[in-house]
């Protein structure tokens, strides 16, 4: 017999693998669900937000009076009274840089100046407008690239946090918009691109979207004397509690964290985002305040990094890829949020999924004067596909070699180093590109339309490391009557987390997994977690929940052992229990704790033998109709194949790649922030448009490769963005082959496609 | 702001409720029954997740104004099920995986439900243009059009 898997072995009949319905399902199809934004307090106030109408200015004056004596209003909040009760009200997760409402000046056009608070919610919204303010105006920047100049400075002084391990080289500057710049650099480039018999430059851009979760983000504090309680729709409770914590100078222990179901996160609900001006204004009001968006307001909060990149490839004469050289510009808008992360841990994945001995990467996380930017679904990586993906069937094409067999010529593969010297593991890369292949028919030629109406498909394919390092930690108790109950952090966005986690008790313990209870977020109970994130949670919190429960388990035979049980007895853990109190009572706790090993890598040159703990592997395909006449395109076909490891509950998993790719679709094709110095011009749902039932192509396939992660949970990994990867690519490559044409900004829009091919054939659209 | 006082019935109860003209239906049904299961969104009719029916048709209820509820039948997601028994759109949404967060569900069922009231057996794309109100950011839209075909099914006792 074999000796048991350090991490868990699914079996058959086991709980992992099972398609179990969302735990949580009942509550959701009857509208019991809760969530934050609807959710009221007794005497609690209202707050609305008076905005910067202002790109960049000083704030000469703010006349509150008129909204001061309307009736109802309790009253109107600037940052001089929030300095009254957090002296140093500045937050963020990688620099803390920014305001609870703006002191000084404004950098942003929407960025919170005053708050009006009120019983009546329609009060304080009516309040609000009566504001006005007085700015000195100063020049903005909006451009991630022009923003390098440093000739208009978003901050005089950047202030890191010093929050995360991997970040603490970061020094204070002055003078400049960078945030941070990560740095890779192997092997020779220039020597390379010297010898090279051909080399390809090309520029890409993504454009600002937003996550546009249908719940609107919202926080309610309820400050006392004796402990602030806060319920937020957060994707980070633990991270939320601390930051609260340094903020108002108390103890973590007298500040909690509740955390319902969220109404979709995406990464927008990530790190402080009401929570801390809610705080403020309880503290002054002291009585509970709620601040909840409404979502024309999201779009002022927290947005996708709109990006460029520059890249360029050196390849010998066979096509073999000799080098590669990325440049990428991140725009952060005014404030850093995650952005220097995003900068550092997809930046170090920009030269794609490779095989490549000489390869330089410079990654800047830029402010500008532009809303937020931080992470959502991808974390950055989408935007390098849409890059790499596009540029490699641009050299495919060039070189007259098969997109497929170019891919296939330079992969990395299982075992070779990756840019930073990381060595390749349980990457599944090649298999899902293999499958995409299969799933399109590629050998076979396509049926090219007719008429106006070209036809084309695409592919491309993509990995992204986990990031890294984060901690998690989790407890599974055991009732006296033998019934267990799992207490995480993670929070339930949409994912299927809970489920994923019972699953994994509930084969621990061998129980079904329905029977296993889930305490809902609260940071008094449930123990530390980083955070619902980067498609971390179900590998790292399913390590500590798989810990926790092995711990309860071998608890519960120590229990038998105790009271005289023989070795391998069946007896009802209830049964256990009274021999040993004497009655029903007593608790088994097990924890579990997990943090992946990690190598930080060398500022100098950026590389790491031991980057991430595991990588996601995407690949997609694409095929399209192009009316060549008005420039619109049909996804007729969309197929995303992934490496998730071993699915935990593979349905869940096969709804989070196709909901993952239709998201992405979206970014992709129609959705941009339309912005006209600095502000946004179309902030809401009317005339930003998000796929609807209508977008879905007519044949979409949705697969996971065989594969078990073997540092995984029961082989699995983490899935939640894997299919967000490669659609822009895919999408692109299939609209270049069928009709000739070339875009490489985003989102592939019909007046884009139009303006390309009329360019193609010298007969250029004007301008409007 | 004067306030006047209504009066209609609330899944299946007679109830008032003292509203200000400026109310819409979706805050009066959480200020004052505690009801959450139609949300607000977009707050502009764009993403039906308010959705609730008013003497049988469904209404935006975060633009529909608590004053025309006055006389009125108003039911909610909440009296769907019929006790612990969901409703078959309910229990197909449930099988087919139909939602993610579950924030845009309640609407979506609503809209089946009429949907399927109007036209017992709906083709794609009659289930497409009858759902394309409603938006979920989760993009569950494939397994949604999958419930709406069991759900006929069942209500067809099939």
């Amino acid at each position: 017999m074999d000796a048991p898997a350090p991490h868990g072995q699914p079996q058959a009949g086991g709980q992992v693998g099972r398609s179990l319905p969302r735990i949580e399902a009942r509550a959701k199809v009857t509208g019991r669900a809760e969530y934050t934004h609807p959710m009221r307090l007794p005497g609690m106030l209202h707050a609305k937000i008076f905005r910067s109408t202002a790109a960049h200015g000083r704030i000469i004056s703010i006349d509150a009076s008129p909204a001061q004596k309307m009736p109802g209003v309790h009253r109107v909040v600037t940052s001089e009274d929030v300095r009254r009760v957090i002296p140093e009200p500045y937050y963020g997760p990688a620099f803390h840089d920014q305001p609870i409402l703006a002191i000084d000046k404004v950098t942003y056009v929407g960025e919170p100046v005053a708050v009006v608070l009120a019983r009546d919610p329609h009060i304080a919204d009516a309040a609000a407008q009566l504001i006005s303010a007085e700015y000195e105006e100063l020049p903005a920047v909006f451009d991630e690239v022009e923003a390098t100049d440093n000739q208009i400075l978003v901050h005089e002084e950047l202030r890191p946090a010093g929050t995360f391990a991997d970040l603490k080289h970061l020094k204070g500057r002055r003078g400049t918009n960078v945030a941070l710049e990560f740095k890779l650099r192997r092997g020779d480039v220039d020597a390379a691109f010297a010898a090279a018999a051909h080399v390809f430059a090309h520029t890409f851009k993504t454009q600002k979207v937003l996550h546009a979760a249908l719940e609107p983000i919202a926080s309610i504090a309820d400050w006392k004397e004796s402990g602030l309680t806060i319920y937020s729709a957060s994707q980070g409770p633990s991270i939320v509690r601390t930051e609260i914590a340094r903020l108002i100078g108390w103890p973590e222990n007298r500040v909690r964290v509740k955390v319902p179901y969220l109404g979709g996160g995406f990464g927008g609900k990530l790190y402080i985002k009401l929570e801390a001006l809610a705080t403020a204004l309880s503290m002054i009001a002291r009585r509970p305040v709620k601040v909840a968006l409404s979502m024309e307001e999201q779009f002022y909060t927290i947005t996708k990094h709109p990006s460029t990149f520059r890249i360029k490839t050196g390849l010998d004469k066979t096509g073999r890829i000799t080098a590669r050289k990325c440049e990428v510009y991140w725009n952060g808008g005014a404030y850093a949020d995650i952005g220097p992360r995003v900068t550092q841990k997809s930046g170090f994945t920009a030269s794609g999924p490779y095989d490549i001995d000489n390869v330089w990467i410079d990654s800047y996380a830029l402010y500008t004067n532009l809303p937020p930017a931080g992470a959502l679904r991808g974390f950055g990586i989408p935007q390098l596909v849409w890059a790499y993906e596009s540029h490699a069937d641009m050299i495919a094409r060039a070189l007259k070699l098969d997109p497929l067999e170019f891919r296939r010529k330079n992969i990395l593969r299982e075992g070779r180093p990756h840019a930073t010297g990381t060595i390749m593991r349980d990457v599944k890369l090649e298999t899902a590109l293999d499958r995409v292949a299969e799933l399109l028919n590629w050998k076979q030629p396509l049926e090219r339309g007719r008429g106006l109406l070209r036809r084309g498909r695409g592919l491309a394919i993509a990995m992204k490391a986990v990031i890294s390092p984060t901690t998690s930690v989790a407890n599974v108790s055991i009732a006296a009557d033998g019934s267990a109950i799992l207490s995480c952090g993670t929070v339930d966005m949409g994912q299927g987390s809970d489920t994923a986690m019972v699953q994994i008790v509930g084969d621990v313990l061998n129980v079904p997994a329905e029977s296993i209870g889930v305490v809902p977020r609260d940071t008094d109970v449930t123990p530390y977690d980083m955070g619902t994130l980067g498609s971390r949670s179900l590998f790292h919190m399913g390590h500590a929940v798989r810990l926790a429960a092995e711990e309860a388990r071998d608890k519960v035979k120590a229990l038998a052992r105790e009271v005289g049980e023989p070795e391998g007895s069946n007896a009802p853990i209830s049964e256990l229990f009274k021999k040993k109190y004497g009655m029903q009572a007593g608790t088994i706790v097990g924890t579990g704790i997990y943090k992946p090993d990690y190598v930080p890598p060398d500022p100098a040159n950026g590389l790491t033998p031991n980057a991430t703990p595991f990588w996601m592997c995407a690949a997609a395909g694409a095929e399209v109709e192009v009316d060549t006449e008005t420039g619109s395109v049909r996804i007729l076909r969309l197929v995303n194949v992934v490496d998730c490891g071993n699915p935990v509950n593979p349905a869940i998993v096969a709804t989070q790649i196709s909901g993952a790719a239709l998201m992405q679709l979206g970014f992709t094709m129609f959705e941009k922030m339309q912005i006209d110095a600095g502000q946004v011009t179309n902030a809401s749902l009317a005339d930003y448009k998000i796929p609807s039932v209508l977008d879905v192509p007519p044949r979409m396939e949705n697969e996971a490769v065989t594969a078990h992660q073997s540092n995984g949970p029961f082989g699995a990994k983490g899935v939640g963005e894997t299919g967000t990867f490669c659609v822009s690519p895919a999408i692109a490559n299939a609209i270049d082959d069928a009709c000739g044409v070339r875009l490489t900004e985003l989102p592939l829009s019909p007046e884009a496609v139009l303006r390309a091919l009329r360019a193609k054939d010298n007969k250029e659209l004007e301008d409007q | 702001m004067t306030t006047r006082t209504i009066s209609f019935t609330l899944n299946g109860e007679a109830v008032t409720a003292d509203i200000k003209s400026y109310h819409n239906v979706v805050e009066i049904l959480q200020r004052d029954f505690n009801l959450t299961g139609a949300r607000e969104s977009c707050g502009q009719g764009m993403c039906g997740c308010c959705t609730v029916l008013v003497d049988g048709t469904a209404v935006s209820g975060c633009l529909y104004l608590a004053a025309f509820l006055d006389g009125t039948e108003v039911r909610t997601i909440e009296s769907l099920a019929d006790g612990d028994k969901l409703s078959p759109v309910q229990e197909a949404f449930i099988e087919a995986g139909a939602f993610q967060c579950g924030y845009c569900t309640p609407g979506f069922i609503l809209m089946a439900t009429q949907l399927l009231d109007e036209n017992p057996d709906p083709d794609e794309d009659e289930i497409k243009h009858y759902l394309s109100g409603n938006l979920c950011r989760c993009a569950a839209y494939p397994e949604i059009i999958k419930a709406v075909k069991i759900a006929a099914r069942k209500r067809k006792g099939e």
